[in-house]
Order: C-alpha cells, then structure tokens, then sequence
C-alpha cells in the first residue's frame, strides 16, 4: 500500500475544483488513457489577468487526481506569470510529499499548466520535439533531459518514476542511462559557472588546483610553478626549473595552466607569468 | 470499521480450526521431529498426520509431499530439480500469465542459457493449446502450466496437458497455488510430476507451502541439508505451520462441494449485481472455466488504485490489476496478456472471495462500489467524451 501523506488523501477523497469551464481562456490536456494518467486543465482570468477560476478533470489513480487539485489550489488567484513559474516540486511539497514512484503525477500537473498557458497565448501546440526514446510511453529525449536537470534525477529508476520512461519492456535503460549521464555532465560544469567566489575562496582554489592538478604534470616534464599574485581576475605566477627556459613556456601556460583553472576555478580567470 | 474482505487470491484468514491446532505446537509440544525422544516424536506423529491430510485432499500420497516454505520455494525446487536432472536439455516452457515465482525464473533462465517458450493466451485467458503443442522438442527439459490464474480464476486443461506430455515423456510441473483447496484435484487421474502447494491460500498459515513429487520423478533439493523431508529439503520444519497446513487441508476436503457452490452463488450474485448496476464494465476472462470465488471486473475509463482507495473508505478489500497499485507503471502481465485493452486494463478489479465471506457483504459491495465508479468517471475526462 501506498504511503500518502493526510493532504494527499484529503485531496483525493475531497478534490477541489474538479469540471470543466465552458468558457475558458486556457486549456491543457496532458496524458492518455494508454498510459494510465491523464488532466485536462481549464482556466479562466479576470480583468487584471490573474487567474479567477479554475476546474480539473483527471483520469488516474489517487496521487493524480491529489496533484491536479492541489495544482488548482496553488494557481489560483495567480496571475500567468507567477503561475509560470509552478514546478512540479511545489505541488508535491503543497501535498506534503508524495511517494518517489509517484512523482510522475506531479509532473502531469505541471505540464498542463503549462500547456494551458500556452494556448490561452496562442502558442501554436508544441509538436513533439526531440527523438522517442521510450516506446512504450512515448517519452522524447528532451523530456527525459528536462526531468533530468530540474529534479537532478540520477538514476535510471528515478526517471521513470518522475516522467514514466522505461517502465514499461526496459529497452531504452541503456539510452536513459546516456542522457542522464550527459545531462548531469553538463548540469555539473553549468553550475561551476555560476558559482561565485569570494577573493579568498578564489585564491584558496587556485592554490588547491595548482598544487593538485597542475605542478605533478609540470614536474613530470621537470618543470615547477609558483603563486605570486591573484588581482581580480589575473592571476601571477613565475615559472620554475625547465619550464623558466623552455621556449614553450607560454604555450604551457596559456594552454595548460590557464585553461586548467578556466575548467576548474573560474571561466574568466587570465594567467600571466611574473618575469624573474 | 468492518472488514469486508474479498481478496482471498492474495491471501485468506486463518481458519479458527487451523489455529487452535496449531497453538500448543509453538510453546507447549516444542519437541523437535528429528529427536529419539518422546517428546519430539509426538511433534513428528503430527507431521505424519498433516501429510497425510494434504495427500488426500489432492489425491497423492503421503511420501509424494515435500513441506516447504512456500509456493514459491515449491516453484523454484520443481524447476531446478527437473533443469539439474536433464542437464542436456535447454528447452523449458510456460504460460504468458504465470505468477511472478514462475515468470521471473524463466526469464532468469532465458538470460542463463536456457530457450524459454511462452506460450500465449486468448482473449479470455484461454491457453493455446496448439502453440504449446507445437513448441515441443526432444530438448524440453519442463514444462510449468499453473493450474488456475491468480487474476482472472481461469482454469487450465492440466489434464488434458498432462496426457500429452506424459506421452513425449516430458516432466510437467504445475503451479497450483489457486487450485488447491478451491476445485477438487486427484492426482491419480492427473499426469502432473510436480505440484506447488501454498498453504495461506486456503486458510492455512502463512510461510508453509508443500511439493507434490510423483513417485519415480527424477529429483534434487534444492535446500540441501539434514535429512529432513528424507533429504529432499533440509531445515528443521516449521512444525506449527506443517500442521496447521494439514488442518486446512482436511477442512477443505470436507467442505469442497458445499464451500463451492455457496461461494460461486455469492461470487455470481457480486458479479451480477455489479454488471447490472454500472455500464462500460465486463468480466475479464473466460467465465465458463473458472475458479468458483474469482471474478475480474473491468470498469472502463477509470483508474484501479483511485477505486481501491474509495473502497478501502467503506473498508472493503480488494485488489487491481492496474499500474499504480503494483508500483509498476503497466497494468498486469497477465490482463496484457490477455489482450485487456489498456483502457479497461486499468480499471480493472479482482474481487476473489472466500466461505467466510456472507451475503450482508455483497449485498454491501454492490451498493457502494456503483457511486464509487460513477464518482471517478464524472472526473475522468474522457467519460463524457465516450458517451
């Protein structure tokens, strides 16, 4: 049996805002009868655009039909662009919680609202983008990527539970397992990038990626560097043993060194070497 | 709240007389059967007893069982046994809807060197005889048949099959957890060499199960260990559970033709009662050959789990052959099987009673679960649009 928190519960057995607005300004279908779950999702705005009602029909078991309420609760009163902004975290967190094989529903939540956004704006119906990589439930690359990244899913069990990919015959695992590991290979350098240091943290793993990662190659060819300065950005550093005489030494440093710390500390860092 | 329990495929209440038997054996005759002394063999005149109990309620006898601790210890001993004592034979065979202990072992073995057949059924659940006929070879080493399906009670040609195997000399195991104790079985007139036996299936307790071995099978533990079982399952047996099989056993021997027929009256009054009352339902399976207290419901256009919920408010227990309630995020192998289509596979329901069920229950079922389906669909959005 599943362990649904009380609000889950609640909203199963008492859904808000369950039926249709004949007159809506935004609809969303989402899901199928195939697939076990699907939501339509009907808006309507009042004069200042916020969202003034809103109705849910959904087929699917307990936590479906929990998450379309409780989605309907969070939206309302909201204007598009705050309801935009709804992942599907915020209406499991809004149910206390649902069970990791349920995490899917959510998803469904948030993916007609997002659709019923678009056609209230006119937005032509995205076609489906990306390549099929789970047959059995139709689910394309670039929904497995997006899960992915936003829920920083990192197992191939975790994805199926979130958007369905690979519960059905389990042939995609392998490709799933690939995005996942590409996916997260970028998502770790992209948040390298934003990371902002402060001048000592700067400094600190300078000096670390130095030490680790730069002086064993450079004493392997009999070479050493050495620290001086960081000012801002540029960072000062003097050559020693077989690199101070090597006629390539501003290869190694710009091509080596420099991008080195580029991968490793900050994109923007410049390397200048301190003449003796 | 009251307990309205219809999910006896699952599992089924202790009988008071199983209980009651069973009792003095956990603290009182705690002997061990093994030990020269009185005291244990008192303990081991009553596992005498309870084989002989399960022997006559299936037509075997007494040294043709082995206890074990389940069905699924049962399924995997027969099939080892018969893989290990033909090792040059790679061939093994079996339904598309058998229960998880028979279908994950076959396809562990398809990925361990072994071709596996599975053989597919009908609309109604009904086995292709003719494929699995066809697919036969000198290399088969076992063919496995469950006697009856957990999901949809269909019953199976065992004997039929048996014949023809018996013929080609091929071993036959069946699985038949749902069988026994629920349709009469004789042995005698039955070409099985191997039969699983569970005993919480019937009102016996949980964690005892027995193998029907047909005398001259070629065999192999699968526990290998004391002498115990005469070395063809090693472990000190789980003396209360034994007996309180045996028990269950010689109580469904005695009530089998009565306990039928009161169940499949209540069964057919449920069923009935259901179809009458809400549209877009239809029994899943072929209702001709079937178990006497299972009946597989589909409601079409809504979703197993939320009607398992909303029965569970009234307390009654049931369970589904969809998605969501299995973890798995696909209805029922064996409802696919079976070509269910997946609108109707998920809304599907197993309702499986036993002789403690009474008619106050079903009288109860059939007015509650009508409002519950017709709440579900006015949110489903495609009920209208069906309509």
């Amino acid at each position: 049996m599943w362990e649904y928190t009380k609000t889950v519960k609640d909203h199963f057995i008492n859904p808000r805002n369950v039926g249709v607005i004949e007159d809506a300004d935004g609809v969303g279908e989402v899901g199928s009868l195939a697939c076990g779950d699907a939501l339509t999702l009907y808006f309507k705005l009042d004069e200042n655009k916020k969202i003034k009602d809103v109705k849910f029909q959904t087929f699917g078991c307990a936590s479906a039909i929990a998450s379309s309420s409780a989605l309907t609760e969070i939206i309302k009163g909201l204007s598009l662009e705050e309801a935009e902004k709804i992942t599907n975290d915020d209406i499991a967190e809004f149910l206390g919680g649902l069970p990791k094989q349920k995490m899917h529903c959510s998803v469904l939540g948030r993916d007609a609202l997002e659709k019923a956004i678009a056609n209230y704006r006119g937005e032509a119906e995205k076609k489906v983008e990306g390549e099929i990589v789970c047959e059995c439930f139709g689910i394309t690359d670039l929904e497995i990527k997006r899960a992915v990244r936003e829920n920083s899913l990192n197992s191939i069990e975790d994805v199926t539970n979130y958007v369905k990919a690979g519960g059905g015959c389990e042939n995609c695992h392998g490709k799933i397992q690939e995005i996942i590991d590409t996916t997260l290979g970028r998502e770790i350098k992209a948040k390298k990038k934003v990371i902002r240091l402060t001048n000592i943290q700067k400094i600190r793993l300078i000096e670390e990626t130095l030490e680790r990662e730069i002086k064993p190659a450079l004493k392997k060819d009999g070479g050493n560097i050495e620290l001086v300065d960081v000012d801002g950005n540029n960072v000062f550093v003097k050559l020693h043993g077989t690199c101070a005489t090597c006629s390539a030494s501003q290869i190694t440093l710009k091509h080596y060194v420099e991008s080195k710390l580029r991968e490793l500390v900050a994109p923007e860092l410049l390397v200048e070497e301190v003449q003796q | 709240m009251k307990v309205i329990y219809v999910d006896n495929n699952a599992t089924t209440q202790v009988a008071p007389e199983v209980l009651e038997e069973m009792l003095p054996y956990f603290n009182e005759y705690y002997g061990n059967p093994s030990s020269m002394h009185t005291f244990g063999g008192m303990v081991e005149r009553k596992i005498v007893e309870a084989r002989e109990r399960l022997a006559e309620l299936i037509g075997a006898s007494p040294d043709e069982i082995i206890f074990t601790s389940s069905g699924t210890e049962s399924d995997s001993t027969a099939i080892r046994a018969a893989i290990l004592s033909n090792p040059d034979k790679k061939h093994i065979l079996t339904s598309r809807v058998e229960h998880p202990a028979i279908k994950n072992l076959f396809e562990y073995l398809s990925k361990n060197g072994y071709r596996v057949t599975f053989v597919p059924v009908d609309r109604k659940g009904r086995l292709d005889l003719d494929y699995l006929y066809k697919n036969l070879s000198e290399d088969t080493a076992i063919v496995s048949i469950m006697w009856a399906n957990n999901e949809s009670g269909v019953i199976f040609p065992i004997e039929e099959i048996g014949g023809v195997l018996r013929e080609k000399n091929i071993v036959f195991h069946t699985d038949a957890v749902q069988a026994v104790g629920k349709i009469p079985i004789d042995l005698k007139n039955v070409d099985v060499d191997m039969l699983s036996i569970s005993g919480h299936k019937f009102h016996g307790p949980k964690g005892v199960g027995a193998l029907y071995l047909r005398k001259g099978t070629k065999y192999s533990p699968f526990l290998i260990g004391g002498h115990q079982e005469k070395g063809r399952r090693g472990g000190t047996e789980n003396v209360a559970s034994i007996i309180g099989l045996g028990k269950a056993s010689e109580l469904a021997a005695a009530n089998l033709s009565d306990k039928r027929i009161r169940v499949k009256q209540l069964r057919d009054k449920l069923e009935t009662g259901l179809l009458n009352r809400i549209p877009n339902a239809m029994v899943n399976g072929d209702r001709e050959n079937r178990l006497p207290n299972t009946t597989s419901i589909a409601f079409e256009y809504v979703e197993g789990e939320s009607i398992l919920l909303l029965m569970d408010e009234f307390g009654i227990c049931a369970s589904s052959g969809s998605a969501c309630t299995s973890g798995s995020l696909e209805p029922s192998h064996v409802l696919r099987a079976m070509g269910v289509p997946f609108t109707a596979a998920h809304g599907s329901i197993r309702f499986s009673l036993s002789m403690y069920n009474t008619e106050e229950e079903i009288n109860f079922i059939i007015e509650k679960l009508p409002p519950i389906i017709e709440r579900l669909r006015e949110m489903s959005p495609f009920w209208k649009k069906a309509q």
